[in-house]
């Protein structure tokens, strides 16, 4: 069978998700290979989450979260942002493909904007090929 | 009743934790009385690994092992070291999770080996002889030299049953752990031995033990950038500090000597991945996302210990 991404989007209750909700009402339509896991704020994300979905196998890993000033914790997208930024660099540095982990604000009413992005992580991520990391191995 | 038997072997470490040991000093003498030291390679006993091989499985109640494994020496040793003793310890920061020496996984064998025989300003070695994993002397004699391999902590070869973290784990936290070891005071197998604190909850820096609260930082600094306050917090000086999620065992030695921690009591209590929970850690206590891109080489400030055992299990390439 040809080789399908998996891609692992965790999303912020009160703005990503909600956003993949409304595209979904609207029927924008974005690809299958997106499996959504829904976190209370973007601040939740441990870059440990990241590690474990390419290393249980994920082909790559997004992060959604409100917009600056909207976040409902206040601050949990800034601190999103400074762990995101900080990941990014180190695993660049050890060889890993920046763009199998990437970051975005999508609020709650940019249905639209969620299946445009779905839809160029999954061009992206097909771009690159299989996660080598899979199984926690070799880089 | 006979005494407990003990046995050290040093992989691919420096000899500093075998130094740590001898360093308990008075108290050496009572461990030294109270077990029997049946074999401790290559630094202390003069011990052949053929006698470690001839004991009986089992015979051996507690195994230290300090240093990566780096060769298939090392590799064959723990396998021995793991079926003679009942409990086998991992031994310092390269044991459990690499070390610094760990940190030879982000080159290649090529790189290394030209680095250490060939290229370096005081290697005299115009025919770039490089050590071989056999050669004959004499055209009779062959001797052989084992093979490198990717560094790798003690546990991704054989089980594991107890970690003691630090490079070397301070003499103080080595006279806890001989104690409770001989007193059969053990936390569950799997476990780190440790207090259970990090080294900011020890260290006299920190602000939240004066009841003051814990402030952002807003620049970032090298440790040669200028100095640090008489009793400040280094994080909120700038300079990265990774105490908030390294085992304090050590005291909080380094941070009382103006240098920030570097991680070396692997982590604390419930971290999995050491490097990403410091990332993260690290990352959550800068004041903006600019001063992320300031901070020089985070593979090495964040990695510096754990690089063989941290996401993404970075391997030498051959
Ligand atoms: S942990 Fe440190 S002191 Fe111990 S062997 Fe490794 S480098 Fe040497
Ligand atoms: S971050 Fe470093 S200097 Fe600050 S309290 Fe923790 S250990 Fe001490
Ligand atoms: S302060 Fe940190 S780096 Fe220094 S000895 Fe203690 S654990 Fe190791
Ligand atoms: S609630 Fe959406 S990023 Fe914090």
């Amino acid at each position: 069978m040809a080789w399908e991404p998996r891609l692992v989007v965790i999303a912020c209750h009160w703005c990503t998700y909600a956003g993949a909700d409304l595209a979904g009402s609207l029927r924008y339509s974005y690809p299958p290979t997106v499996h959504i896991v829904r976190v209370p704020c973007s601040g939740r994300v441990e870059p440990e989450f990241i590690a474990e979905a390419l290393r249980r196998g994920a082909d790559g890993v997004f992060i959604g979260g409100c917009h600056f000033g909207d976040c409902h914790y206040k601050e949990g997208n800034y601190k999103a942002i400074r762990r995101f930024k900080l990941l990014k660099r180190a695993l660049t540095d050890l060889g890993v493909d920046p763009d199998r982990v990437q970051l975005e604000w999508i609020s709650g009413s940019e249905g639209k904007k969620f299946a445009e992005a779905m839809t160029a992580f999954d061009a992206k991520i097909r771009e690159l090929g299989p996660n080598p990391m899979k199984g926690g191995a070799n880089v | 009743m006979s005494k407990p038997k003990l046995a050290y072997y040093l992989a691919g470490g420096c000899g500093g934790c075998d130094i740590a040991v001898v360093d308990i000093s008075e108290m050496l003498v009572d461990v030294a009385l109270a077990v029997d030291i049946v074999f401790w390679a290559p630094t202390v006993a003069d011990a052949k690994y053929k006698d470690l091989e001839a004991m009986p499985d089992g015979s051996i109640d507690v195994g230290l092992i300090s240093g990566n494994i780096r060769n298939s020496e090392h590799e064959h040793i723990a396998h021995v070291m793991r079926s003679k003793c009942k409990v086998l310890i991992a031994f310092g920061i390269c044991a459990t999770n690499g070390g610094i020496k760990g940190l030879v996984n982000l080159h290649t064998t090529e790189q290394l080996l030209d680095k250490a025989y060939v290229n370096t300003f005081s290697t005299d070695n115009p025919n770039k002889e490089l050590p071989q994993t056999s050669c004959v002397v004499d055209g009779k004699y062959e001797l052989t030299l084992p093979s490198l391999m990717y560094a790798r902590p003690l546990d991704q070869v054989v089980k594991v049953d107890y970690y003691i973290g630090g490079c070397p784990p301070h003499y103080e936290h080595v006279k806890k752990a001989f104690t409770a070891l001989l007193s059969g005071q053990l936390p569950p197998p799997g476990s780190w031995i440790t207090m259970g604190k990090a080294v900011c909850e020890v260290c006299d820096r920190n602000p939240v033990l004066k009841g003051k609260p814990k402030k952002f930082a807003t620049t970032v600094k090298r440790t040669i950038d200028g100095a640090p306050s008489e009793d400040g917090c280094l994080l909120e000086e700038g300079y990265l500090c990774l105490g908030p999620v390294t085992q304090g065992d050590c005291g909080s030695k380094c941070p009382a000597a103006n240098i920030p921690c570097r991680g070396c009591g692997g982590p604390i209590p419930g971290v999995k991945d050491f490097s990403l929970r410091a990332i993260s850690a690290i990352a959550s206590m800068l004041d903006n996302e600019e001063l992320v891109d300031q901070i020089p080489g985070p593979v090495h400030l964040f990695y510096r210990y754990t690089l063989p055992s941290s996401f993404p299990y970075k391997r030498l390439k051959s």
